[in-house]
Formats: C-alpha cells, sequence, structure tokens
C-alpha cells in the first residue's frame, strides 16, 4: 500500500508543495509584520490616564499611549525578581509612551497591569509634537502672545490651534531661507574662497582679481545681511507665542511654537479625523527630513539618496557590464582565457559585499579621490573634495559590486540569439559591428534588462558597502539641488538600509525609535519593488517587441 | 500575379524535364569554382571543386546528407568565414575576381551574393523594416526609395498583394511560406547578382513550396541562383542545371535534363535511382 502511494509519486508532489508553501508563508509573514508594524505607526492612539500604585503604595497618575503589552510566566518573573501570589499564572505589563522626557528624563515606562487601579480616556488630554525632547502629554491651559494670556481654559484650543498654522507658515519661511537662499549664498561664498586659493596658488592673484571678487563677495554679503535682518524678524515673530500646559502631576510647562510640530486631541477624534491625521503624519514621513536624531520626522534625504545611488549605479553599471559582456561573447576566442575570465566573474558575485566596501574605500575614496584632489582642487585643501567618502563611490562600488549580474545575464542573452538570425543580417552584406548594433543588442535587450534588475535589487538593499564609501547618518543637504552644478556627486547622502540599522540600533531612544525601523523598513522594501517593477515593465515591453527567441 | 498564370505555370512545372533548347543558349559563366577544398579543423569537407555557374540560370546542388553541398554553397558569399576552425584552398571566381583574395571586402560580396537560409529567419523588426535592413546598413535612409524598394521587392518575391496592408506588423506574425519568401524579398532588395538558397522549401508545407518553387522561376530573369536541396524532384523541377555531390567531391555536373535521364557515373545513378540516400 505504503509502497504502491510512493511509486504513485503523490508524496513527491506533496513535498513540492509543502515547500512552495512554506515560502510563500514565510515571505508573507515577513511583509505582513513590517506592514503591520511599520504602517500602524502613524495611527494617533488613544491616551490614557492610569491611575497606578507604586510598588511604595502611593496612588499616582500616569498618561500615555499604550503602547505595548508583554506577558511573562509566572516562574520566569519570579526568578527576575517580582513578587507572585500563588495564583498568578502570568505576570502582565504594560509599555506607556508617557512623552515628557523633558521634565521625567524617559519617555517609556513599564507598569505593572495588577497594580492598574483605573484606567480613563478623558477627552481634554492633548498630545504636543514638538521639535526637541519628543512629544509631551497632558493638558492645555493657556495660550499667551508675547507673554501675555491671550485665552485660557477651554477658550484655548480653538486658538492654539490657528497660532500653532500661523507659527508653523513662519517657520517654513525661514527653512526656506536657511536652506535656499542662505545656502546658496554660502555656496557661493565658499566658491569665492576656493577661487582665491586656486588663484593664489597659480600666482596670478593680482590687484584685478582682488578686486573682482571682493566685489562679487560685498554683493552676496549685501544680500547676507538683508536675509538675515529676514530671518531675525521671522524668528521675532514665531517666538512671539507660546502655550502653556499643564503634566498629570501637576508641573505647568510653558512651550514656545517655534518648537511646536502640531497638537493634537487623539480621544476626541473621529475615525475620519484620524484618517486625515494618518494620512499627514505618512506624508510627513515621505517628504520631510529627520528629526531628533532621526526619531521623528520623516526619511526623505533617506529616500532620495537611496533612489540617486540606485541610479547612477545602474548608469554605470549597465554599459560597463553590456560592453564586457559583448567583447566575452562576440569577439574574443572562446578558450582557455575566456573560460577563465567567465569563472572569475561568477566568482566575483559571491565575494561578501564588505569586501567591495574595503575596497571602494582604499581604491576609489582614497587613491582615485585623493589624486583627483590633488589635480584639480588643490585649493581645497586640507579638505577634501573627491578624497573622501561620497554618492560617486558609493554608486561605483555598488557598480563594482553588480557587475558580474549585468555580464552574466548579458552574455545569457547573447547566446541565446539563434545563428540563423545574425547569419541573416551579415548575408545582407552587414559587417559584425552593424549586425550587433541593428540586431543582436536589441534582440539581447530584454536578458540586459533582467541583468539590470536583478543589480538594482542587490544594490537598493546594500548597506554594509556604503557605510564606507558614503553614507552617513545625517545629511545636512541633498545630493541634488538648485546651486550649480546641481548634481553633487561628492556629497554624503543617506540610505533607507543604513537608515533602518542607525535609527533601530545606534539611536539613544530605541523604545521611540523601534515603530519607524519598520516603518523604514516597510519603505525599503516598496521602493525596491518600485524600482524593480519599472524595469521589469521595460523588459516586458522589449520581451514582447523581440520575441524571436520563442520560434 | 493573376490565378491564370499560377495555372499555367504549374502546369509547365509539372513537365518535369524541361526542353533541351533552353539550355542551349550560349551561356556565360557567372561563377567558377576552381580546385576548391575546404577543412573543418583536420576534417577534409570539400575535396578538389571544380565547376561553373552560368548567368541567369539555376543551378541545383543534389546529393545526400553531408555530402557537402551546403558547404560548397556556403563558400560562395563566404559564410564559411564565420566558422573559427575553418581553412579555404583554391578560388571561386565571381566575375572573373577571386572573391578569396585578401582585398576583398566581405560585406560587399555578400551584398552581390544573396542567400537565403533553410529556416525562414526574419528579424523580430516590421516587415518593411525587414525588407529595408539591406538599403539601411548601406546608409539609404530616404523614405521614398525605401517605400518603393520594398514595394518591387515583395512584388518580386510575390508577397506583396498579402502584405500591403500590414506592413507595419512584426515579421514574426506571418506563416512560414510567407516568412520565407519575405526573406527573398529582403535578399532581393539590395540587389544582388548571385541568389544562394539553401534549401529553401525543407521547412514549408507543399503549398508554400509550390509557392517558392514558382518564384524561383520567375527569379532566373534577373538573377543567378544556386540552390541546395534534398529534394531531387525539386531539383527535377526548377534548375537548367544540376550538380551531384557525394562526400565531399563533385561527381557528376550537368543540365539537369541530362543528368536525371543519362547520368554518365553510377554513383550518380544509384542516387537517383534511389538507391541510397
Amino acid at each position: 500500500m505504503i509502497k504502491a502511494w510512493f511509486k504513485s509519486g503523490t508524496p513527491w508532489v506533496w513535498l513540492n508543495a509543502a515547500a512552495v508553501s512554506a515560502c510563500l508563508i514565510m515571505v508573507v509573514g515577513v511583509l505582513g509584520l513590517i506592514l503591520v508594524r511599520g504602517a500602524g505607526h502613524f495611527w494617533p492612539s488613544q491616551i490614557v490616564q492610569f491611575s497606578y500604585q507604586e510598588p511604595d503604595g502611593k496612588i499616582q497618575t500616569i498618561i500615555g499611549e499604550h503602547v505595548d503589552t508583554s506577558i511573562t510566566p509566572a516562574a520566569m518573573a519570579k526568578s527576575t525578581g517580582y513578587k507572585m501570589a500563588d495564583d498568578e499564572d502570568t505576570l502582565v505589563q504594560y509599555l506607556v509612551k508617557a512623552g515628557n522626557r523633558d521634565i521625567t528624563g524617559t519617555d517609556f515606562r513599564w507598569i505593572l497591569e495588577r497594580n492598574v487601579k483605573q484606567q480613563q480616556a478623558p477627552a481634554e488630554l492633548m498630545v504636543v509634537e514638538r521639535r526637541e525632547w519628543g512629544n509631551f502629554y497632558g493638558r492645555l491651559v493657556a495660550v499667551k502672545e508675547s507673554g501675555k494670556i491671550i485665552a485660557e481654559g477651554d477658550g484655548a484650543w480653538p486658538i492654539i490651534q490657528t497660532r500653532i498654522d500661523q507659527a508653523l507658515a513662519v517657520f517654513e519661511e525661514i527653512t526656506y531661507l536657511e536652506k535656499k537662499e542662505i545656502g546658496a549664498i554660502n555656496y557661493s561664498l565658499e566658491k569665492l574662497r576656493l577661487e582665491q586659493k586656486k588663484l593664489q596658488l597659480k600666482n596670478r592673484w593680482d590687484a584685478a582679481a582682488e578686486q573682482r571678487l571682493a566685489a562679487e563677495k560685498a554683493d552676496l554679503e549685501i544680500e547676507y545681511k538683508k536675509h538675515q535682518a529676514q530671518l531675525s524678524e521671522l524668528y521675532k515673530k514665531i517666538r512671539r507665542d507660546s502655550l502653556v500646559a499643564k503634566t498629570e502631576s501637576g508641573t505647568e510647562v510653558e512651550i514656545p511654537l517655534n518648537k511646536v510640530v502640531r497638537v493634537f486631541q487623539p480621544n476626541t477624534m473621529s475615525l475620519f479625523d484620524k484618517i486625515g491625521h494618518y494620512g499627514v503624519k505618512v506624508l510627513e514621513f515621505l517628504t520631510d527630513d529627520p528629526r531628533e536624531a532621526n526619531t521623528e520626522g520623516g526619511i526623505f534625504p533617506a529616500i532620495f539618496g537611496t533612489v540617486m545611488m540606485v541610479m547612477m549605479m545602474s548608469i554605470i553599471v549597465t554599459p560597463f557590464g553590456v560592453i564586457a559582456a559583448v567583447y566575452l561573447r562576440e569577439y574574443a576566442k572562446q578558450g582557455f582565457i575566456t573560460r577563465l575570465i567567465r569563472i572569475s566573474v561568477n566568482n566575483l558575485a559571491g565575494v561578501p559585499s564588505i569586501v567591495y566596501g574595503v575596497f571602494g574605500l582604499g581604491f576609489f575614496v582614497y587613491i582615485l579621490g585623493g589624486n583627483i584632489d590633488q589635480l584639480f582642487f588643490p585649493e581645497a585643501a586640507p579638505a577634501p573634495v573627491y578624497g573622501t567618502p561620497g554618492l560617486l563611490w558609493a554608486s561605483i562600488t555598488l557598480a563594482l559590486l553588480t557587475l558580474p549580474v549585468v555580464i552574466v545575464s548579458t552574455e545569457e542573452g547573447l547566446a541565446r540569439i539563434p545563428s540563423s538570425i545574425r547569419e541573416g543580417s551579415l548575408a545582407l552584406g552587414a559587417t559584425k559591428l552593424e549586425t550587433l548594433w541593428l540586431t543582436v543588442l536589441p534582440m539581447a535587450s530584454p536578458a540586459m534588462m533582467t541583468g539590470l534588475i536583478l543589480a538594482v535589487a542587490r544594490a537598493a538593499g546594500e548597506v554594509a558597502p556604503l557605510m564606507l564609501v558614503g553614507v552617513v547618518k545625517l545629511a545636512p543637504t541633498l545630493p541634488l539641488d538648485g546651486n550649480y552644478p546641481f548634481l553633487h556627486l561628492d556629497r554624503k547622502f543617506m540610505h533607507l538600509g543604513f537608515h533602518i540599522y542607525d535609527v533601530g540600533f545606534q539611536s539613544p531612544n530605541v523604545e521611540a525609535a523601534r515603530p519607524l525601523v519598520y516603518a523604514t523598513a516597510l519603505l525599503l522594501v516598496l521602493v525596491i519593488v518600485g524600482l524593480n517593477l519599472a524595469a521589469i515593465i521595460i523588459r516586458n515591453n522589449l520581451r514582447e517587441k523581440y520575441r524571436a527567441l520563442e520560434g | 500575379m493573376t490565378a491564370q498564370q499560377v495555372r499555367t505555370h504549374s502546369i509547365d512545372m509539372s513537365s518535369v524535364l524541361r526542353d533541351q533548347k533552353k539550355t542551349d543558349e550560349p551561356n556565360e559563366a557567372c561563377i567558377k569554382v576552381e580546385n576548391l577544398n575546404l577543412f573543418y579543423g583536420e576534417k577534409q569537407a570539400l575535396y578538389n571543386v571544380n565547376m561553373e555557374m552560368f548567368k541567369k540560370k539555376v543551378t541545383a546542388y543534389i546529393g545526400p546528407s553531408g555530402c557537402g553541398k551546403s558547404t560548397l554553397l556556403r563558400c560562395i558569399n563566404r559564410m564559411n568565414d564565420l566558422v573559427d576552425s575553418v581553412t579555404i584552398e583554391g578560388k571561386i571566381l565571381l566575375d572573373n575576381e577571386n572573391i578569396y583574395d585578401k582585398t576583398v571586402n566581405v560585406a560587399a560580396l555578400r551584398r552581390r551574393v544573396g542567400m537565403v537560409f533553410q529556416k525562414p529567419n526574419p528579424f523580430p523588426k516590421s516587415i518593411f523594416e525587414n525588407v529595408a535592413y539591406g538599403l539601411r546598413i548601406q546608409g539609404i535612409n530616404d523614405k521614398r526609395i525605401l517605400e518603393e524598394t520594398v514595394e518591387n521587392s515583395l512584388r518580386g518575391a510575390a508577397l506583396w498583394d498579402e502584405m500591403k496592408d500590414r506592413l507595419n506588423d512584426n515579421a514574426l506574425g506571418i506563416s512560414g511560406g510567407q516568412q520565407q519568401r519575405l526573406v527573398i524579398a529582403r535578399a532581393i532588395a539590395i540587389e544582388p547578382e548571385v541568389l544562394l538558397l539553401d534549401e529553401p522549401a525543407s521547412a514549408l508545407d507543399p503549398i508554400s513550396t509550390l509557392k517558392i518553387e514558382e518564384l524561383i522561376n520567375e527569379l532566373k530573369e534577373k538573377y543567378t541562383i544556386v540552390i541546395v536541396t534534398h529534394n531531387m524532384q525539386q531539383a527535377a523541377r526548377v534548375s537548367d542545371y544540376t550538380a551531384f555531390m557525394f562526400m565531399g567531391e563533385l561527381i557528376e555536373m550537368g543540365t539537369t535534363s541530362e543528368l536525371f535521364t543519362n547520368p554518365q557515373k553510377k554513383q550518380t545513378e544509384d542516387y537517383i535511382t534511389g538507391r541510397y540516400g
């Protein structure tokens, strides 16, 4: 019976199906976990008011978000020092995000469920998202203008909203002025300084040059002064208003509105309000700069850096890989040496990525970059221009890392093109080059795209080598901006993969950062999926066009 | 081509042996093969072949598989150059010029000697672009000239009526027989002197085969044609001269009617009477 069953092949089919199911479950599990954890972070959760009996017996009020629950078996809890009653099987603890780091010193605390006497969700509890010190949880007392109270009690809530909107508008202006206008002036000033040094180095520093540069500098400084005046005006405006709030323990705090991002009362929000809030938060996450050591705000620079780096890498790796593959397959004499080269290329794909990072740092950054600096940017010394990790070196290092993939798949694509097509072209009087360009390469383009897809998938997720050749925790400027020459390949950049590592494991505030790890991971997956989808769509179009190979 | 014409042609075809007097006309040699030896590495594939092919005549190579007839055909437009290990000795004269001379431009030679392969091999491009390919690589991009040539070539390959409304369709979407005629149109678009056909109908159904044969009959008005075929009836139907090859040697060559009715060598007789092959 059993023997017949084995012979019928059924168990084999089951085994195959089981393997596929296991793979599917794992993939869905990974995506599901990061989706739930990551996407849930932006949902405004209720603020709960706990009446909590501290171990010394005093009853205390704690307000905050109930973030997590941990359940420990009694035996384990006992061994870690908790007193357990005989009838208790488990020790239940809540993780509460109580905020107010400036007052209490910590954002988060664990409380024991058995000591919670009462739980409430009073409507008037509010959350103040701040630019410093994390969230504030408490009750609004009053709104102040230039130190004078203008609204108090219930009347304060509508007023604070309009005041915050005003302050935010001013804040945006300030950011624009500081980053764009003054940033551009500083950039120009730095360029002038370098030009002066360059002229001095070349012994062409004369009165005319001095006069010209001084005039330009004076112009810039006049402009700078103008912006400075504007700025101080704006700062005065934004510092005028403040809000007064009370913590659960009764301490009154005054928070100037220039430090406030938003104020909301989650306990009174309807589902519709919450969806709106969620949308705003997600948008902020996608488009804003990070705040507070990357644990708050957005990750736009990291998204931008990742996409930018992948694109630069694609631009570098595709022509290189294709040209190398064409030579290996079409021109090189097939023999021992080509086989050796092919094996080496395949093995390059297996070299650990950190090794590429080390190579990139040692060769590209220090040797190449260092020499470029000596030759072309002597005026910048001792500050390096290209002799330091940056976008260019990161892209080239990753291009090197993904080169084998592109070479191998292009070669496979070239090998699959039937010789009858080549002969057909040659028989019409085309030279080998014309045959390559007009028929062979277009027909192999889907294979090149496959190589590129694999390369992008690998490069976008790579972190280790980037840490050596260009990624930083926080980049003050994007590699692409409005200052000539617009694309700054020498700049350092942020990267989603590194951001995950940095936020999750290098952050001073681990609890606050954890949901961001998931959210960033989700985004990284989405970015890679997006890049891949784009490439796959292009490839499928090409395949449709050149589907000769099926015949 | 009208239906009437098709019928007359097929009647013409059915008389297997054509009038002797056609081949009695004075012939001008177009291609001369002189003492040709060909080696694939150590292995010799052609042994001292000498033959002449005449202008605007159809010459057929017959012989069993592996006898070297395709190899010989591919020598005429130097397609064998693509094989790494090949060495060729001897001469092939095209209009009294040795095509194996060092100064010969191979691409230019192939423009004069077109070739159609066993399996239809259209490029994965539109029908129009397939026919225009040979012109484009010569740098002719004038739309008017291209259109004119494409039309004339398709007409020449008896394909215009079927294709004129779908010139922009992908060439891979048409039937095998149409593809083979498209490939012929592509070859004649660059107006070669010689057309080499390497078993052009072996991958086709009988009706497509018939169409190709009719086409060959028309094309010989303008081109010198050399055809390799497995099918002796086909050789008898389409060719003026037939060469019988065996084991890399040219055994016998003569007018088709003579070779089939009165072979001089025993091997030829054995082959055409079906005793081996």
